[in-house]
């Protein structure tokens, strides 16, 4: 899922400035698994705000919506009423969901209220961590499972590097060398044979270094009026 | 150990204090403002020992409004903060002694919403004092009653919420119509 976690309270404030009607839009899919942005946190988000305009002085109509999906247009469609009566959306979307809400209302102020963090999983009730670097050409078939673009600090692809110690990364004593990880799976599995072919320099162009991505289905793509 | 039934006992006092969403200074008089903190009472122990409490005829502040809840575990941090945007003086969250909760350890995960609803209240420069977390057994009706002294002698010092709305001439008229019919 893609992890989120709010923003600093005098930010969102500073991002909505004077206007006195905001509209809090909250988002039921990522978000609202890893507490940052779903019903629940937008209702609290909206709390907040009423309360502290009420002590300080800010927005004072602030009220709530949730959509199944901020990334969808069919759900966006479905408050196109109240963002119409708002003077600023207040998106709980990851960066997706504000875009898309951005593009599907290109009259309406939209603002993030989240900062999305990365691609993860909660390893326990309260604590997410990285998985997925989306680098457009997976490799987790030679690694055991274990990504080293997600989890390697060097993105390395033949490693682990000379950082490596006890089975810690010298960035943060916190973070697990993700080389000694793939070895030790590698190993438990009979199939340390993999790390002998030398992977060679990765393809970015299928990550962020090819520009913005896109995926085309033919298949799957709606025959229009006139074709 | 303060009974407060009734508005006359504290007509004197007078709490002033600056709003800044608001011209000049706001005027409360605590006589006309009866103080409500809610209690989010677990249904094992603390509602248990309030019920203590009453059948001891032991008195505490007729400011406390019991709220039961499963475990204090089920605490929602928007239903505490609700409280507070709907005028809440404070709210207190009782729950199971430390390693007696019936659900394991539903105690200790309210303790820890608490904090962060005392975050969230800082965030918004609003007294987090105003919320607290107490522990206690069903058997302590006594505990119960020091508990709710305690915190209606905190927000007592804190005076009325600031998030409480004005009385007016019309609000107070339908207080009062209210409290004749209780």
């Amino acid at each position: 899922m893609i992890v989120a976690e709010q923003k600093p309270l005098e930010e969102i404030k500073g991002l909505l400035g004077d206007a006195p009607r905001v509209l809090v839009v909250g988002c039921g899919t990522c978000v609202t698994v890893c507490f940052a942005g779903g019903e629940k946190e937008a209702g609290i988000l909206g709390s907040l705000l009423r309360m502290s305009a009420k002590l300080d002085g800010g927005p004072k109509d602030v009220t709530e919506a949730t959509v199944q999906r901020q990334c969808e247009w069919e759900y966006l469609d479905t408050i196109r009423d109240r963002v119409a009566e708002a003077d600023v959306v207040l998106s709980l979307g990851c960066g997706v969901g504000v875009q898309a809400l951005a593009e599907r209302y290109p009259n309406a102020v939209v603002v993030p209220g989240l900062n999305t963090a990365f691609m993860g999983l909660p390893i326990e009730q309260g604590v997410w961590v990285e998985r997925c670097a989306a680098c457009g050409n997976c490799l987790l078939g030679l690694t055991g499972g274990i990504c080293p673009i997600a989890r390697c600090s060097k993105q390395l692809l033949n490693g682990p590097c000379g950082g490596s110690s006890n089975g810690k990364c010298e960035v943060g004593p916190e973070i697990d060398c993700a080389w000694q990880l793939i070895y030790d799976k590698l190993k438990a599995q009979g199939r340390l044979h993999l790390l002998m072919d030398i992977n060679p320099p990765k393809d970015w162009r299928t990550s962020r270094d090819g520009g913005p991505r896109k995926i085309v289905r033919e298949d799957l793509r709606l025959v229009k009026e006139g074709n | 150990m303060k009974l407060q039934t009734s508005n006359s006992k504290l007509q004197t006092a007078n709490f002033q204090f600056q709003n800044k969403a608001c011209d000049g200074p706001l005027e409360f008089e605590i006589g006309s403002l009866e103080l409500n903190i809610v209690a989010f009472c677990c249904h094992y122990c603390a509602y248990a020992a309030a019920d203590l409490a009453g059948s001891l005829r032991i008195q505490y502040p007729a400011s406390v409004k019991v709220v039961k809840i499963p475990c204090t575990g089920d605490l929602d941090v928007s239903s505490v903060l609700e409280a507070f945007e709907y005028g809440a003086d404070g709210v207190m969250v009782a729950g199971c002694l430390e390693g007696d909760c019936h659900y394991q350890l539903g105690n200790f995960n309210a303790k820890r919403r608490v904090n962060y609803v005392k975050t969230m209240l800082r965030q918004i420069r609003f007294e987090p004092d105003r919320v607290r977390m107490f522990n206690m057994s069903s058997a302590m009706g006594r505990k119960w009653a020091e508990a709710v002294t305690e915190m209606d002698e905190t927000v007592r010092r804190l005076g009325p919420s600031r998030l409480r709305e004005k009385e007016t001439k019309e609000t107070k008229e339908t207080r009062e119509l209210v409290q004749e019919a209780i």
